[in-house]
């Protein structure tokens, strides 16, 4: 109850423009998307990298989607719909027909911890599929760690620019995990 | 890629930007606009408007289109809320035909049996059928817009409800040119012609809302 809380008001004022609480809250939510990943692993092809593939999808989703979440209601709800949606979505186009019930998710989240740094190979074959800028930009921030100011500086472009463009990547990524079948 | 620098990238692209519920009423207020302009430009209203604001059924029509707009707008707009509760506002849009069913009734007390047919026909039904979906096409084309920036849980429905909300808006419009003001031509023409754009809705949606 005290994290939803706390997630909450990262997400508040990350949804104000507060980036480094936005950060923080994506840091905190992932282990408890990848303990429900986890526990659905046996409907996926087995290996840990397709696990983290599906909680990489679910953080684009969250990403995304966080514009629907009512500030004035508690998140956990909210968070748990989410996921259960894309994990049913994604399950489904994984090949398999998988029932999630909706305590189950909501028991996970509620789950021990995992941390770490996990590798996943989806994205990486995502982004070729992107317009070469679109591509340069999530290549610049993610690997370089570079902000959207030195990446705009490197690509001459103006910020305004590539935050445009690093939005719509971002959706079209949403789109090619959609249309996707691995 | 690993995850934490995905997070990297989401983090950048974390500017404030106006919640589901904010981008939804814009929308719908875009939609509103278009189907105004579109009716002010190419349909108007009908000659006898004056007169017309007298009659009580004439002005019967706007209770219910109104009353559909509203709370199916209501509706779509809480089917694009992954927690959003949308049965409270179900109800109400229920609540819509069960009042056209009761003005329907007292129509049928009201005029004398050998005048049904007449006032079922009405003067120009097509015109109903056709006009009301073409009105629709702006309102709706805003609302689905609006609806994919929301996560709906049954894009097939909330593209529905997209679809009887954006008619309802047509509908009033319309209601103001139609010269049929009869809870009979109401409860044929324009439940038709509501159907038509409620199903392209649901088919929209099915396409364009899921995420």
């Amino acid at each position: 109850m005290l994290r939803e809380e706390e997630w909450a008001d990262l997400m508040r004022a990350g949804m104000a423009g507060d980036a480094i609480a936005y950060r923080q809250f994506l840091i905190s939510v992932t282990p408890h998307l990848r303990a429900v990943a986890h526990s659905y692993k046996r409907s996926f092809r087995a290996g840990e990298s397709d696990v983290e593939d599906v909680v990489q999808e679910v953080l684009l989703t969250v990403h995304l989607k966080r514009g629907t979440w009512d500030a004035s209601r508690p998140i956990g709800p909210w968070l748990t719909a989410i996921v259960r949606n894309k994990l049913i979505d994604t399950l489904r186009r994984r090949g398999r027909h998988v029932h999630v019930p909706i305590e189950d998710v909501t028991a996970t989240l509620a789950a021990e911890e995992h941390c770490g740094g996990l590798k996943a190979f989806e994205i990486d074959g995502l982004l070729s599929q992107l317009k070469p800028r679109q591509r340069d930009i999530v290549q610049s921030i993610s690997l370089d760690g570079s902000s959207i100011r030195d990446t705009a500086n490197r690509l001459r472009m103006t910020e305004g620019a590539v935050r445009v463009t690093l939005h719509r990547a971002l959706k079209t990524l949403a789109a090619l995990y959609r249309a996707g079948a691995p | 890629m690993r995850t934490g620098h995905l997070i990297n990238v989401l983090a950048e692209d974390a500017a404030a930007r106006p919640s589901f519920e904010q981008h939804f009423v814009r929308m719908l207020a875009c939609g509103i606009a278009v189907a105004a302009v579109t009716f002010l430009l190419l349909v108007g209203f009908r000659h006898d408007i004056l007169t017309a604001v007298h009659s009580p059924r004439f002005l019967f029509k706007f209770v219910v289109t109104l009353a559909l707009a509203v709370t199916a707008s209501a509706v779509a707009r809480r089917a694009g809320d992954p927690s959003g509760n949308i049965y409270g506002w179900i109800t109400a849009v229920a609540f819509v035909p069960v009042l056209l069913a009761a003005a329907v009734a007292l129509e049928l007390v009201a005029v004398p049996s050998g005048e049904w047919m007449q006032r079922l026909i009405g003067h120009d039904a097509w015109r109903c059928v056709v006009l009301i979906p073409f009105l629709s096409a702006g309102p709706l084309s805003c609302l689905l817009l609006a609806l994919r920036q929301g996560a709906p849980m049954r894009p097939g429905f909330a593209g529905a409800m997209a679809g009887l909300g954006a008619s309802g808006i047509a509908a009033t419009f319309y209601a103001a040119n139609c010269t049929d003001d009869s809870p009979l031509f109401i409860a044929a023409w324009f439940s038709l012609a509501i159907l038509i754009v409620t199903a392209t809705g649901y088919l929209a949606g099915r396409r364009l809302l899921a995420w």
